[in-house]
């Protein structure tokens, strides 16, 4: 059995090995890594352990995708 | 209040920052036309999950979020250090206090089971009537796992966040506790309950 053919729930039950941050160093970071992504840079290796706690956590995921949102309407408006 | 891009990008960075800082009102009344733009932007991508709400009282929520972020900006003020610009800085604050909001105001109303048996009802979230024995093994490891590696509280925090689908502001509110802290005992329940079932016979899920 590999890690692909878990079911989601079991997924968010386990959670992954990966190192990764909580969530107020993900806030410390959020918005530094929401620019580093748009402008093409490689933020999961310039800021370690957010993508991870991303896929962990629902809500910093959740505000991490606003953040990014409105960032993008900002470069086009 | 000048609440466009343009009012913002008329203030250079450095006069800006040092304008609240030193609490100038043209300064602090931009930056909250900034926060309730974000506040606003935050609501209106939500707000499927409080279809209860009139748009006044969704402004409303957003004014209130913007207000919120508003302090913790010049709460904060000191931690910006220049790693993004002030903007991006000033709007994950207003996306914070607003989300929390929405989350907290759309389970205002809805009680939260705490249940520690429930999740023995996982076998019914299982990947369906085909399970083969393999699978059958690792859902019986977990529901075991979940009984007897975990602690109460950590059992208790999993089960609301991930089985009863609780957002974790809404949990950190009924447990008085806050984001962070839940994060970080969800995470050592994680961790403990991966250990379990790699012992069990599934090492891959601690890869």
């Amino acid at each position: 059995m590999t890690g692909r053919d878990l079911d989601p729930t079991l997924k968010r039950l386990l959670g992954s090995n990966e190192p990764e941050i909580g969530c107020d160093e993900c806030f410390a970071q959020l918005d530094r890594y929401a620019e580093l992504e748009l402008a093409g840079a490689p933020a999961d290796d310039l800021v370690p352990g957010l993508r991870a706690h991303l896929v962990g956590c629902p809500a910093c995921a959740e505000e991490h995708e606003s953040l990014r949102a409105l960032l993008e309407l900002d470069s086009v408006s | 209040m000048d609440d466009t891009n343009e009012g913002v990008s008329a203030i250079t960075l450095e006069n800006w920052v040092d304008e609240l800082a030193v609490g100038s009102e043209d300064a602090v009344a931009r930056l909250h036309g900034l926060l309730l733009r974000a506040a606003r932007f935050e609501v209106f991508r939500r707000r499927g999950s409080l279809p209860q709400l009139s748009a006044v009282e969704l402004d409303e929520l957003a004014q209130d979020a913007a207000d919120d972020a508003a302090v913790s900006v010049l709460r904060r003020l000191e931690d910006f250090r220049g790693e993004s610009s002030f903007r991006t800085w000033a709007y994950k604050f207003a996306l914070l206090e607003a989300a929390v909001k929405v989350r907290r105001r759309a389970w205002r109303d809805r009680e939260v089971t705490l249940e520690p048996e429930h999740w023995e009802s996982l076998a019914h979230t299982g990947p369906g009537p085909d399970d083969d024995a393999e699978n059958g093994e690792l859902l019986a490891a977990v529901r075991e796992g979940i009984r007897t590696a975990l602690t109460p509280r950590q059992r208790q925090v999993l089960v609301a966040a991930v089985l009863e689908g609780v957002p974790i502001d809404v949990l950190a509110e009924r447990l008085d506790s806050n984001r962070n802290a839940l994060y970080k005992l969800l995470h050592d329940a994680r961790r403990r309950l991966r250990a379990h079932v790699a012992a069990a016979g599934f090492p891959e899920v601690n890869e």
